[in-house]
């Protein structure tokens, strides 16, 4: 019977690692003819060997990057031998694409680390060593390359080899084999090479069909998440899911997660066919005995050992994205077939990913990989990355642009969300209300600095006082100075400033009140956030638009001229950006408009909307 | 406990991967050329959703120079599971008088590229199932599993990153998706499978005497009385079988005695040549494929 093992290469640039993997498929895979004839042309037209065949040209597939002589993205290649079939993820050795290398890490069962006989350890194999353990890989072929370089030398071997243990004692590998190659003459590659006699071991493809990497998934107790309900008749009910750990069979106790109801399996089918019993990696339906109520995004567990379910971790977090990942921020997550939404929460520390030391951070860059907190607004089962990767590792997703912004790898709960509950109380916001004879809202003025925020919002809330509304205005520059006094003005503080003000005005607007919040708050995910803590009519976005120029013009605070004369940075609209909001409940243009007519606007806004009394 | 066997795993993915979609997007379809990877791939969504029927349409993108064997096959297939099939074919083109060997390679981005778009389009599908395999050609080696494309094109440098199998649906106005449920399949993985799950096929791809004509160095069939023949072209009846089908006269077909799945399979084995070397559409330069995915062909 023939298995399955997906492994990944990664080295430095120079390495050689496209020529060995081209050579691995075209000796081991026996490259068919026509694709031969088209090597022989390529290689002549963009071959580094002088017209000699380059098997690196076999993997380097996209024109961009052969035009740049580099590869940039993950390919996967396949070949077969009469015991394995081979999945191999080749990814780029620059240092810029280490998203790529975490993504071809997270498939792979083993992986082969290349380094060249003449340079020896680089900070790239550091970088791509530590990635690989970081991954959960735990079973690496050193591949010694370009030993015709070395002259074949055992001294120089060994000693590159006693480097390389040294420097990976703690990542965690459970088995290391080293091997002394030549790609490009296919030395030890496929075949035992004549230039070596003094090494005894075997070949890279030896050691690729015979490396054990046995997960122990299936004797591990049951995880499914729940990928659909199927329903084609009234009679039938089947939880579809891929079993991601453990074993399941007809009869078998099961809980359903989060919820903890209790059921039995009565059925389990593959496709059309009834089984009996389902391991690790099959895609399954189950019909369970009891009607209990379960959804995609629920877990099936063994109900003697269920696992955790929480709403906050503790995670490492690899950052895959240009803008960069900051405290306070929210962004979806999607763990095994469930999404969310997940806050970070303080930043712990930056690995440095070439010594492994941990750095302070704010903030994670494009390609940084750092550890943290996410606070989640739902519960979700887990299970820790280290014991299963599929089970531990989540995706982060703007909510705006729909990219995959980063990986998470879920370490510990911070707080098992079973034990904490929200104090339900009588008097609800309902009720106060009622009482004041008003609906609570928040009311978010947001524009530059200047745009003439605060005037109106002074003005609003003086007009509702009048008519004996219970108000409460939170403005920017009172807030900084107590409560948000810790925050300075670069990116990662204006996040914050704005989350704080946001829990406060919702606060605010449970007891009762109409909340007038002034802030610049220039980002528009920071105001989505305020918007999504509430509900849907609670928040009232108002935009206070004046063209730079204008607020510029009036300056009342001089804050634009210290701005331009560089006393103070990170100034909204000089040097730091102002997100024009784009679906605002009300954009008062007060370049055409006077505060009082703006303020009238306002409170006939409140009126129809019904806020406030005809 | 043993490891599983590599074709169920690879099973086992697909059915994950198909079942990802229909529970995350609103329109998917199946785009289905009748071809063997299109067989597999419904084979398996099939089971991905058994026992209930198919929760989306098939679409088959018809040129009108399809081999009839494949229209009867599936006309066949459709019946046999009651399944839901929209063709469409680029009739701008057709009434424009595009025939196989009067556009050069503008005949596939017309007839197929920009028939797809449209069909997509029309129905507003915002996901299609394609059985594209990553070993196949090599800048379908980078394609990812889920595949965003925005106004139909692919843009290699801005695909996201797809770790573990979690893979991202989410989608912006104008954008739509590709899926490819057997991204890490092997053209022998296919026929092995469909040898071990008697997954029904069209008998083009197995050999039997058929009428064929020597073209450019290459076995054309003449599958019916509209290819135009040269005076000095012969035909010829030879037992052939094709390794991939597409428009008739633009499909070479490969010299060959293997009547049965198992006999293809123990031919391929010896063979020499790889899949698409029996495309003609494919060899219109280095970087045909990739700049064909740019454009939007599967």
């Amino acid at each position: 019977m023939r298995t399955l093992l997906r492994f990944i290469t990664c080295g430095s640039v120079d390495d050689g690692k496209s020529t060995l993997i081209g050579r691995l498929l075209a000796d081991a895979g026996r490259l068919a003819e026509d694709q031969r004839e088209a090597l022989v042309a390529d290689s002549r037209r963009y071959g580094t060997r002088g017209g000699e065949i380059d098997y690196a040209l076999l993997v380097d597939g996209l024109t961009a990057e052969r035009e740049q002589g580099i590869t940039i993205d993950v390919a996967y290649r396949f070949f077969a031998t009469d015991r394995r079939s081979f999945i191999v993820a080749d990814t780029p050795g620059h240092e810029q694409y280490t998203r790529n290398m975490a993504t071809g890490a997270s498939t792979a069962q083993a992986a082969v680390i290349l380094l060249d006989a003449s340079k020896g350890l680089l900070t790239q194999t550091r970088r791509h060593s530590h990635i690989v353990a970081l991954l959960g890989i735990r079973h690496v072929a050193l591949a010694v390359n370009k030993m015709d370089l070395v002259g074949y030398s055992q001294a120089r071997f060994e000693a590159l080899v006693e480097d390389y243990r040294r420097f990976a004692a703690d990542l965690g590998f459970k088995s290391l084999a080293a091997i002394p190659l030549c790609a490009v003459d296919g030395d030890n590659l496929t075949t035992r090479s004549p230039h070596m006699p003094w090494y005894a071991g075997g070949s890279l493809l030896e050691w690729l069909e015979s490396v054990e990497v046995e997960e122990g998934r299936a004797g591990a107790p049951l995880r499914l998440p729940v990928q659909a309900v199927l329903r084609p008749h009234a009679d039938f009910r089947g939880l579809a899911g891929l079993i991601e750990q453990g074993t399941v069979r007809v009869g078998d106790a099961l809980r359903v997660l989060p919820s903890g109801r209790d059921a039995t399996v009565a059925r389990l089918m593959v496709g059309e066919t009834n089984v009996p019993s389902a391991q690790a990696g099959e895609s399954v339906t189950v019909v369970l005995g009891q009607a209990v109520d379960a959804a995609r995004g629920d877990w099936l567990v063994a109900a003697a050992e269920p696992a955790a379910t929480a709403d906050g971790f503790e995670a490492t977090v690899i950052w895959m994205h240009a803008e960069p990942l900051l405290q306070g921020r929210t962004y979806l997550l999607k763990a095994g077939t469930r999404t969310v939404m997940a806050t970070v929460s303080p930043i712990k520390y930056r690995l440095d990913p070439n010594s492994g030391e941990r750095l302070a951070a704010r903030r994670l860059a494009l390609n940084d990989i750092g550890v943290c907190g996410l606070e989640l607004d739902a519960p979700i089962p887990f299970e820790n990355y280290k014991d299963n990767r599929d089970l531990g590792g989540v995706i982060l997703i703007d909510r705006l642009t729909h990219q995959t912004v980063g990986a998470g790898l879920l370490h510990f709960a911070l707080h098992r969300s079973q034990n904490v509950h929200w104090q339900t109380l009588d008097v609800d916001k309902a009720a106060r209300a009622r009482l004041n004879r008003q609906r609570p809202c928040i009311l978010w003025f947001t524009g530059l600095s200047g745009a003439g925020k605060s005037t109106i919002a002074n003005l609003v809330e003086k007009r509702l006082y009048a008519e004996g509304h219970r108000t409460y205005l939170l403005d920017g520059d009172n807030v900084r100075h107590g409560l948000n006094k810790d925050l300075g003005f670069a990116a990662q503080d204006r996040v914050e400033n704005i989350r704080r003000v946001a829990e406060v005005a919702r606060l605010m607007m449970d007891a009762g009140l109409i909340v007038l919040v002034s802030f610049i708050s220039p980002f528009r995910a920071e105001r989505r956030m305020a918007r999504a803590l509430v509900e849907a009519g609670e928040f009232i976005e108002v935009f206070v638009d004046a063209p730079l120029a204008v607020a510029e013009a009036r300056d009342p605070k001089g804050l634009y001229a210290k701005a331009r004369r560089g006393e103070i940075s990170n100034f909204t609209g000089i040097d730091s950006p102002y997100e024009t909001p784009e679906d605002p409940e009300l954009r008062l243009d007060t370049a055409a408009l006077g505060a009082d007519e703006a303020a009238e606007r306002v409170v006939g806004y409140l009126r129809e909307a019904g806020v406030i009394g005809g | 406990m043993p490891d599983l066997p590599h074709l169920k795993r690879l099973e086992a993915e697909s059915i994950h991967i198909l079942r990802e979609s229909v529970a995350e997007c609103e329109r998917p379809v199946l785009l289905y050329s009748i071809g063997k990877d299109s067989s597999v791939l419904l084979h398996l969504a099939r089971k991905a959703f058994a026992p209930g029927r198919l929760p989306f349409p098939l679409l088959h993108i018809a040129t009108g120079w399809d081999f009839r064997d494949m229209i009867a096959h599936r006309d066949a297939t459709v019946r046999a599971h009651g399944l839901d099939l929209k063709v469409h074919t680029n009739e701008a083109a057709v009434a424009a008088g595009v025939k196989p060997w009067t556009h050069g390679g503008a005949y596939a981005d017309l007839m197929l590229t920009e028939a797809l778009r449209q069909a997509l389009d029309r129905h507003e599908f915002d996901a299609a199932f394609g059985g594209g395999r990553r070993d196949e050609e090599r800048s379908r080696a980078k394609e990812r599993v889920v595949s965003v494309r925005s106004g139909h094109r692919w843009e290699p440098r801005a695909q996201r990153p797809e770790l573990w199998h979690l893979y991202n649906f989410r989608r912006g106005p104008g954008e739509t998706l590709r899926v490819f449920p057997l991204s890490n399949w092997t053209e022998a993985d296919v026929w092995q499978y469909i040898l071990a799950e008697n997954v029904p096929i069209v008998p083009l791809y197995l050999a039997k005497p058929r009428a064929v004509v020597r073209r450019g160095g290459q076995w054309i069939a003449v599958d019916d009385e509209r290819l135009p023949l040269a005076p000095d072209e012969r035909v010829e009846t030879l037992s052939v079988r094709f390794r991939t089908l597409g428009c008739y006269p633009l499909t070479a077909a490969m010299e060959s005695e293997a009547a049965t799945v198992q006999a293809v399979i123990e031919e391929m084995r010896a063979s020499r040549s790889s899949e698409r070397a029996g495309r003609l559409v494919d060899r219109d330069g280095v970087a045909a494929m990739e700049r064909k995915k740019r454009e939007g062909y599967f």
